[in-house]
């Protein structure tokens, strides 16, 4: 049988796919807390912009996070349109190292302009050890491991997404 | 066990990442080759809905924002079946729903289209395959809208949808389209798929599946990439 073809999120996802935070009146199925900042020492937050080919910041993205180190298995979705500086916020923990790969997030990226979505990882920076050693990081030309391995900030890690240009961020095909 | 490795996408029927026609594409789209990466246990899995506590009117956008009556336009059920490449089903996924109303207006703040937005009608659902990979919602058929990506750029009536399966590599986001729709021939977006992949986007009308009295009947089967496992079970 033949795959059904993949086709734009478009604009208008907000109210069917991420409806709290944008105020909708729908109940949401996942949202960017995938640990409660309150309930869990460890939580960190991941955030970032998103940017398209002239450097101008993407309002309209939505972005997914999934993580398994095979101990806990934690899934978030936020879109860019609510945050005042537009960025993705997610709060969730570190994972582990598993199978020798360096501790990452996969991260699904959709928008109005993607006919088909863009799958990514990201990487931390305080792993430099773990960071040198990962297979799918090595296959990835040095000069742009730098675009999916995140910065330490006071709270957490930040990542910015360049769908084009200079600085474009690595997708993968998995 | 042996191991088991998820098909890549299908580019005979899956849309190329630029697509200049669709102009939001050419500063969007990534431009540098993808990184072609073995699958690991962060790829082979992926999010479970299994047990998640759908409302009681979640798959039917008909009823489920109705504040004081029934919401404007043609009341239509859509079927079929979550498959894979290998013909298998895939039961207790999620599918997510959301589309414009009968006029063609959603119900996004960004949408500016001057059409009516119906009080009754949201416009956004969700409904689980069962153990056979069959799923069912009832909704309102969607209207066209203009767009402005080109002159008199108007969408072709459409259904968008969010799925998961197996693992993060079956992540799919698509949108349904109707059959004899005289649109989907000036649509970027529908074209933007090659042409051995368009006519899996149209549903089909299916009389025996209409409900009398009450809802014209579309069917839309969605298949997600498949694996080099062999089918034990042949269905």
């Amino acid at each position: 049988m033949k795959q059904t073809p993949s086709q734009t999120v478009g604009p208008y996802f907000a109210y069917g796919l991420t409806p709290e935070q944008y105020l909708y009146d729908f109940k949401a199925l996942v949202g960017n807390e995938m640990v409660s900042p309150m309930d869990d020492l460890n939580c960190i937050q991941i955030s970032g912009q998103v940017f398209d080919g002239e450097g101008k910041l993407i309002p309209d993205a939505m972005l997914e996070i999934w993580q398994n180190d095979g101990e806990k298995q934690l899934f978030g979705r936020f879109g860019t349109g609510t945050d005042p500086k537009n960025r993705y916020v997610f709060h969730t923990i570190k994972p582990k190292s598993v199978d020798g790969q360096a501790p990452h997030l996969s991260v699904i990226v959709f928008m109005r302009g993607q006919l088909i979505h863009s799958y990514t990882r990201l990487y931390f920076e305080d792993e430099p050890g773990l960071n040198a050693k990962d297979k799918i990081l090595n296959q990835v030309p040095e000069d742009r491991r730098n675009t999916i391995i995140a910065k330490k900030t006071s709270n957490g890690y930040q990542m910015d997404i360049h769908m084009q240009g200079e600085n474009e961020t690595v997708f993968f095909d998995i | 066990m042996s191991e088991i490795i998820y098909n890549k996408f299908d580019w005979d029927v899956q849309p190329p990442r630029l697509s200049p026609e669709y102009k939001s594409t050419v500063l969007r789209a990534p431009t540098k080759p993808l990184i072609l990466t073995k699958q690991t246990l962060s790829e082979l899995s992926g999010p479970v809905f299994g047990d998640f506590n759908l409302g009681p009117l979640d798959h039917d956008l008909s009823k489920n924002s109705i504040v004081n009556g029934e919401p404007l336009g043609e009341r239509i059920l859509v079927h079929g079946r979550v498959l894979n490449e290998n013909g298998q089903p895939i039961p207790n996924t999620l599918i997510e729903i959301w589309q414009a109303n009968s006029c063609g207006r959603y119900v996004h703040k960004v949408d500016q289209h001057d059409a009516p937005l119906d009080p009754n009608f949201l416009g956004a659902g969700r409904c689980m395959s069962d153990a056979n990979g069959n799923y069912k919602f009832y909704t309102i058929k969607p209207g066209a809208y203009p767009w402005g990506n080109h002159y008199n750029a108007w969408r072709p009536n459409h259904i968008h949808f969010s799925l998961f399966g197996a693992n993060i590599t079956n992540r799919l986001v698509t949108q349904m389209y109707f059959p004899g729709d005289p649109l989907l021939q000036y649509d970027p977006i529908f074209l933007g798929v090659p042409p051995k992949g368009r006519d899996l986007l149209i549903s089909k009308f299916d009389m025996d599946a209409t409900e009398e009295g009450y809802a014209l009947a579309y069917r839309f089967d969605f298949v997600l990439r498949g694996n080099n496992a062999t089918p034990f079970e042949n269905i």
